[in-house]
């Protein structure tokens, strides 16, 4: 049997995010979900990818001024780097706490900021990696074996 | 149970998707903080909830939702009724309180699709 070359990249797609645009929050995750159906990744894969993508994008549309999203998809996995320029995280280990939350009452409003968003990636993704600069922007990458 | 008959059982209005109400409905979640949804909701699961917002629409198409049940006689603004039709996502309106509503669909047989939740309501 031969062994498959992890480092092999089927696809590698960018995606803008637009911070404050309340009307487009979800397209990106939308069009990421696309893609993978239409390359024939596991159901199950999808939903758990579908939801960690919104939730980041939510993310940096509430918290950020804009961010970037760099797909990749190789035979075993996908990785979902999410770079944003906004005020940052200053406290991670605080941030994956289920509960806490820093959003605004607009935020809250729409039925969001319920400090579940990172909790609820980390649960839906295989790893998670957060770096951030208070100020900068916020660094996350997610990787989801296929 | 069909949409259709949940559309009967509690005198709800289509706002979108007439055309899905011989869809079979498996389970039901209900909540009004889409946090919550994103959390604990199951996929093809039925939302039940108060929430109108264009969001709301974007997590029933990440989860695959059957269907969004609006309470309170709720009804999403023109915005996000075209994004369901665009997505697919058929809509209801009933004037039931959510209570009620849950309490209508249980007596007939329709279940949660989780029942409880591990701990302090972070896991499933």
């Amino acid at each position: 049997m031969k062994e498959q070359k992890h480092d092999e990249h089927l696809l590698e797609q960018e995606f803008t995010v637009k911070g404050g645009d309340f009307i487009l929050a979800g397209e990106v995750s939308s069009k990421i979900k696309t893609i993978l159906k239409e390359i024939g990744i596991r159901q199950e894969v999808i939903i758990r990818t579908a939801i960690a993508t919104y939730e980041a994008e939510m993310n940096v549309v509430c918290h950020a001024d804009r961010g970037k999203f760099h797909l990749t998809i190789t035979p075993d996995r996908l990785s979902i780097v999410v770079e944003d320029e906004g005020q940052g995280i200053e406290n991670i280990d605080l941030a994956m706490k289920a509960g806490f939350s820093t959003a605004s009452a607009e935020i809250r409003e729409m039925g969001f900021g319920a400090g579940m968003g990172l909790p609820n990636i980390k649960k839906n993704v295989d790893d998670l990696k957060i770096t951030s600069v208070v100020g900068g922007g916020t660094r996350m990458e997610m990787v989801i074996l296929t | 149970m069909t949409l259709g008959k949940i559309k009967e059982i509690l005198d709800a209005e289509v706002l979108v998707g007439n055309e899905y109400m011989d869809i079979d409905v498996r389970d039901a979640f209900a909540a009004d903080l889409l946090s919550d949804v994103l959390a604990f909701a199951k996929e093809g699961t039925l939302l039940i909830t108060g929430i109108t917002n264009p969001q709301v629409i974007r997590t029933a198409e990440m989860l695959e939702f059957i269907g969004i049940l609006f309470v309170r006689g709720k009804k999403p603004d023109e915005e996000a009724v075209n994004l369901a039709r665009i997505k697919k996502v058929p809509l209801l309106s009933t004037r039931y309180i959510m209570f009620e509503t849950c309490g209508r669909l249980f007596k007939n047989g329709l279940v949660g699709c989780i029942e409880r939740t591990v701990n302090e309501g972070t896991e499933t």
